[in-house]
């Protein structure tokens, strides 16, 4: 069993998916729990991969036993083991979010909700582990159709939204799709590791197919996570989606891209080629930095709560593509680290959104009104996460701008650095917007007189079902910024194969 | 001269570029949600066939191993895998398919008396197959999604979708 | 040389325990009398745990504590040494009077969300012991942030309309200033010195870092602590005024004000080192834009009739005191610079416990309004005229040494400028003070607005402010503790 555990992480996930479907025919009530027991599944076998990732170094593992470069491989080093956990545990976090949720938002269609819901999840683990790039293209097509599906069943808005979402999203795929046919083309093989080791053994890296190649994924997948300017199929969507979508895509979908931006760039093709061949770090630094101040801007034009955390995920990619091309260790670990962190505090405020909108059936930030008398473990939960986005030690959120700005100075792009730094204001006035709200919606008569005993009448938190997951992911922020040493750890022993102190990528 | 040859030698290349494009026009410029589609799925053909031309070798044949032929290769692969089970008869199938590759750099496998030039490269056949699998998909969801819409806003055009969303509230 | 430092897990404690206090005070939010009585024994215990440290630091030694490394080569570390006891020492001493006053100030007014306002109390003290205790630039920085959001829900506590716009400019200010200023000059010290950021006597950034870089990184972190209200970083001091005045009291005249100057001092003379900034002469442009800031906030001050406003303009003032001895870069300035964080300290909490008392007795808030108080409430306005005298520097109080090291200090350094400007404020500053006591007593009768019947505030509050008083008196005849820790550790920060 824990041989198969990465297999597992997997394939979890898709069996309950078909369960649920059967299942859910006819006993509705049962999908929940089913939903959960997979995760659980996947999240343990996550939890056991990781560990033996950390103890014995990168785990080959064959698809169906048959050895690369025929069949898949999945081949996880710190980094996708890293990557494949955070999935799975926001995935067990958001079903749990969704048990009452998708019942009052999506009556109709439980078990249909919760077999996308695990077919996204699936894709997604599948697109971290796998290590055969048209394996990868198949598992981004089956997260991104099933996510058209999840996001559609929000409002009419989303329909629309999912609409433009999916014919955006098959033009990034194909892209990537044609980047893989060209690598093929030279490579003869679509095995990510085999590919590597054809391109530097034969020198192909001087290939203007190779280039070619390059070119095409990176565009595919930028679109895909929502590098600005190619962001205008995400805000809508996860604005209109049901919220359980969005609790679900919102943090992920982006993140998940990112990952297999940098899978792309440092294991298929050559640090040395994206880096120092290339040399295209300043241009697509610059286009971060672009990517940062529009989203974080565009944040603060809002007047809906998710659509103003929309923009944030568009600032937060611009901070991870900038911090990879950054192209120096400290950089890469912060953009590996705050992929993680930002999963988590994405997901905290979009919990949050969510609650506001099951609690008060409003979306505009105006909702908030008044919430800290109301509300108070809910706001504690949000403050987590919008410490943690402004970058207010000790959550993680600190440590991940920490990292990203001390690669910012030692490659001196201080464009980068002051980006940051006014993302880090802009989120401060957002969030500090919504504290406002919160902290003056029931306004006391003058400001004087005892309001204690009146105040205990107004206390009415959310169900646990949803409370529960705002908490739980609040102290994960917590914990992921007070116990950074250890992510950061398994991260740098994974950039150690590349070797970035090397002069040469300065 | 020069490019006269360019494109009269990767004519594949150009058409798979034509028809790619005008996938992509149709996407961008139609108003039409099905036009859309459509584009979309002219877009998403015109890879299939890019990949499939890839495949193509000039007198090579289909990729069918007669048995003799297979029996003579028994070698072991380089790698063996935690569960690989090196008499199983797929497996041979998979070198075999392994030695059709147009570029067979790297050696996965010993020395074979299979003539890869005969054969034609059945892989991206296979990835295909699983491409057109998605894109029918793609499709289906995406066709759906327009009927969800047109039930909703009793139209597929995209300028009167837009004018009611911003006329009516949600 | 100096003994071996002690290993001991003290300091830490001595900042956790108002953090732990927070959960018996919520807990307790019913029982308003156990609740207090949570925030008192929390402040003993704390004080309790910070004196017992004192005989070690007087002896010479420190005591150090590191928790836990969070990024290589840097941790969350606490080192207690004399000017962080000196801190320490005051802000907990401060923090268990200024909870007898909050009784009686929030029960004299029947204020609302008493168990909030007192439990954010004690996480602000947390804050600023871990500030006076932090061991490296980094721990200085996280508790410094931890203070600027826990005072948030303090100086907003009236959630009026008022007090929004207020903590708006409180909190824009803080963090702008730090998150913008204070980080990126973190990280890059970070990357100039490979890691560490602890507080060395003499400094760490001597030879890693040039003239221009050192300029530049004086000035970031000299204002990005923009709690020390240099100007024009000073606006938001008076916003806070909107905070119910025992937060002003403590929090804005002792713990937040002081943690910004003591970040400074730390800054100059553990990270830069005096000898370097004297090397470089950077102290000399400190010391300008110092002394622009006290002579200005004190002619401001004249101007400000509310009276808690007027203490505000003060505060800014005598922080840029504390900031200009720094910068002279002389034993006897440093000397006295510390002794005024104390001095100070003491005086202006009086101050501020006085227009709270007055507020919660008569519902007075500007100073036109005070004619004849005196009759009214003399002890109130005996401990205001003592405070005055404190803040001014005139013998009888205790700021009268500070006050005096400061300017032994500049005539030291040769700087007959600094001088006048030092004295010209100490006279602004009699200017703004004296008239509000004189005409609280010796207004004529026909002006006075108040009857002559004695009707003081809350009992606690008024015991409250009298304590600070008489110790402000004391100060004056024995400085010795103060004066010992300070000039130890000017000592010690000069290399003497």
């Amino acid at each position: 069993m824990i041989d198969q555990a990465p297999a597992i992480v997997l394939l979890a996930p898709f069996l309950t998916a078909v369960l649920v479907v059967l299942v859910g025919m006819k006993y509705e009530r049962a999908c929940f729990p089913l939903v959960l027991l997979g995760l659980s599944f996947s999240v343990a076998a996550a939890v056991q991969t990781i560990l033996q990732v950390v103890e014995a170094g990168t785990l080959r593992y064959y698809m169906g036993g048959w050895p690369p470069p025929f069949g898949i491989e999945f081949r996880i080093d710190g980094l996708n083991a890293l990557v494949a956990l955070t999935v799975s545990t926001v995935a067990l976090i958001s079903a749990v979010y969704s048990k009452n949720r998708v019942p009052e938002e999506n009556g109709d269609k439980i078990s249909i909700y919760y077999t996308l819901l695990l077919l996204v999840v699936t894709g997604l683990l599948g697109m971290v582990l796998t290590g055969d790039a048209f394996n990868l293209y198949v598992l981004l097509e089956v997260s991104a159709l099933t996510s058209y599906a999840l996001i559609a069943m929000g409002t009419r808005r989303a329909t629309v939204a999912a609409f433009k979402y999916a014919i955006i999203g098959t033009i990034g795929a194909s892209f990537y799709l044609l980047g893989v046919g060209y690598l093929y083309i030279k490579t003869g093989s679509l095995n990510m590791f085999d590919i590597h080791e054809v391109l530097v053994a034969e020198d192909l890296h001087r290939s203007t197919t190779v280039l070619v190649a390059f070119i095409l994924i990176t565009v595919g997948v930028w679109i895909k996570m929502a590098f600005f300017p190619l962001h205008a199929w995400l805000p809508n969507s996860y604005t209109f989606a049901p919220t359980t979508t969005s609790c679900l895509l919102g943090p992920l979908v982006t993140k998940v891209m990112v990952y297999v931006m940098i899978r792309m760039m440092l294991t298929v093709f050559d640090p040395v080629y994206t880096f120092v061949q290339l040399n295209w770090g300043d241009i697509v630094v610059w286009m971060a930095v672009i990517a940062i101040l529009v989203g974080s801007l565009s944040a603060l034009a809002q007047t809906d709560l998710r659509r103003m955390l929309a923009f944030l995920i568009v600032a937060e990619v611009g901070y991870m593509v900038g911090g990879v091309w950054l192209a120096n260790t400290a950089g890469l670990v912060g953009a590996i680290y705050h992929l993680i962190a930002d999963v988590f505090m994405t997901l905290c405020v979009f919990l949050f959104a969510g609650i506001v909108f099951a609690k008060t059936g409003k979306r505009e930030i105006t909702a908030t009104h008044g919430l800290f008398a109301k509300m108070p473990l809910t706001m504690a939960g949000l403050a987590v996460g919008a410490l943690s986005l402004i970058g207010i030690p000790p959550t993680a959120g600190f440590f991940s701008k920490w990292y990203l700005i001390q690669g910012g100075m030692a490659s001196g792009h201080w464009g980068y650095v002051v980006a940051l730094l006014i993302s880090s204001l802009a989120m401060a006035v957002l969030f500090f917007r919504i504290f406002e709200y919160a902290l003056f919606g029931v306004k006391p008569a003058e400001g004087h007189g005892d309001h204690h005993a009146g105040d205990q009448g107004k206390f009415s938190e959310a169900s646990a079902s949803i409370l529960l997951p705002l908490m739980g992911t609040a102290s994960l922020v917590l914990l992921i910024g007070i116990f950074n040493q250890s992510i950061v750890s398994i991260i740098t022993d994974f950039l150690v194969q590349f070797n970035l102190a090397d002069p040469m990528f300065r | 001269m020069e490019l006269l040859k360019a494109i009269v030698g990767g004519m594949n290349y150009w058409i798979f570029i034509i028809l790619m494009m005008i996938g992509l026009y149709a996407m961008i410029t139609k108003n039409n949600l099905v036009k859309k589609l459509i584009g979309m799925s002219i877009f998403q053909t015109s890879i299939l066939l890019f990949f499939i031309s890839l495949a193509v070798k000039e007198g090579a044949t289909i990729p069918i191993l007669h048995h003799d032929q297979a029996h003579a290769k028994q070698g072991d692969h380089g790698e063996g895998g935690k569960h690989s089970d090196p008499s199983h008869k797929g497996k041979e199938a998979a070198s075999a398919i392994e030695e059709g590759k147009e570029k067979p750099s790297v050696s996965h496998a010993g020395s074979s008396k299979i003539d890869p030039d005969r054969f034609t490269n059945p892989l991206p056949h296979v990835l295909m197959l699983t491409a057109i699998v998605v894109g029918v998909s793609t499709l289906g969801v995406a066709l759906s999604i327009t009927q969800k819409l047109y039930t909703e806003f009793g139209t597929i055009e995209e300028n009167e979708i837009l004018d009611q969303l911003k006329s009516g509230d949600d | 040389m100096t003994p071996p430092a002690i290993i001991s897990i003290t300091p830490v404690l001595a900042s956790l325990v108002s953090l732990l206090a927070v959960i018996p005070i919520i807990l307790l939010g019913r029982r308003s009398n156990l609740r207090e009585g949570t925030s008192f024994v929390a402040g003993i215990v704390k004080f309790g745990l910070i004196a017992s440290m004192l005989p070690t630091i007087m002896a010479g030694s420190t005591i150090e504590y590191t928790l836990w490394e969070i990024i290589p080569n840097l941790a969350i570390a606490f080192r207690v040494d004399a000017l962080g006891m000196i801190f320490g020492l005051v802000a907990s001493s401060l923090w268990i009077i200024t909870t007898l006053y909050s009784i009686g100030y929030m029960r004299g007014l029947k204020e609302h969300a008493q168990t909030r306002f007192f439990s954010y109390f004690a996480v602000s003290l947390a804050a600023t012991v871990g500030v006076a205790f932090a061991a490296n630039l980094f721990t200085l920085f996280l508790f410094y942030e931890m203070l600027s959001l826990a005072t948030y829900p303090l100086v907003t506590h009236h959630q009026d309309k008022e007090a929004r716009s207020g903590g708006r400019t409180y909190l824009t200010y803080l963090l702008t200033a730090s998150i913008l200023f204070v980080l990126p000059s973190l990280i890059y010290i970070f990357i100039k010195t490979g890691g560490g950021l602890d507080f060395v006597a003499g400094g760490f950034l001597e030879g890693r870092i040039g003239g221009t870089e050192a300029l530049v990184l004086l000035l970031l972190l000299t204002f990005g602590f923009a709690k020390a209200g240099i100007m024009p970083l000073h606006s938001w001091l008076p916003a806070a005024m909107v905070a119910p005045t025992p937060v002003s009291a403590l929090l804005h005249a002792v713990a937040v004000v002081k943690v910004g100057v003591f970040c400074i001092l730390r800054v100059y003379s553990g990270v830069f080192g005096i000898e370097f900034l004297s090397d470089l002469n950077l102290g000399v442009i400190v010391t300008w834009i110092a002394a622009f800031t006290v002579v200005v906030s004190s002619l401001i001050a004249l101007t400000q009739d509310n009276l808690k406003r007027r203490l505000a303009f003060s505060t800014i003032g005598q922080l840029s005191y504390i900031v200009l001895g720094m910068a002279l870069l002389t034993p006897k300035g440093v000397t006295g610079s510390m002794m005024h964080i104390a001095m100070h300290a003491w005086g202006k909490i009086t101050l501020f416990f006085c227009a709270g008392a007055i507020f919660q007795a008569t519902g007075k808030k500007y100073i036109s309004e005070m004619v004849g108080i005196g009759k009214r409430m003399p002890v109130t306005m005996a401990a205001f005229f003592i405070g005055s005298l404190s803040v001014i520097g005139i013998p009888l109080a205790g700021g009268f040494w500070s006050k005096i090291y400061l300017l032994w200090g500049t005539v030291e350094d040769g700087q007959y400028a600094m001088l006048a400007v030092l004295l010209i404020s100490s006279l602004l500053n009699a200017a703004y003070f004296f008239p509000i006591a004189f005409r609280a007593f010796f207004c004529k009768p026909e002006d006075s607005l108040f009857e002559a019947k004695v009707e003081e505030a809350h009992p606690c509050a008024v015991v409250a402010l009298s304590l600070t008083a008489v110790v402000t008196m004391f100060l004056f005849i024995y400085p010795e503790p103060f004066f010992a820790l300070a000039d130890a550790a000017a000592q010690h920060l000069m290399n003497l």
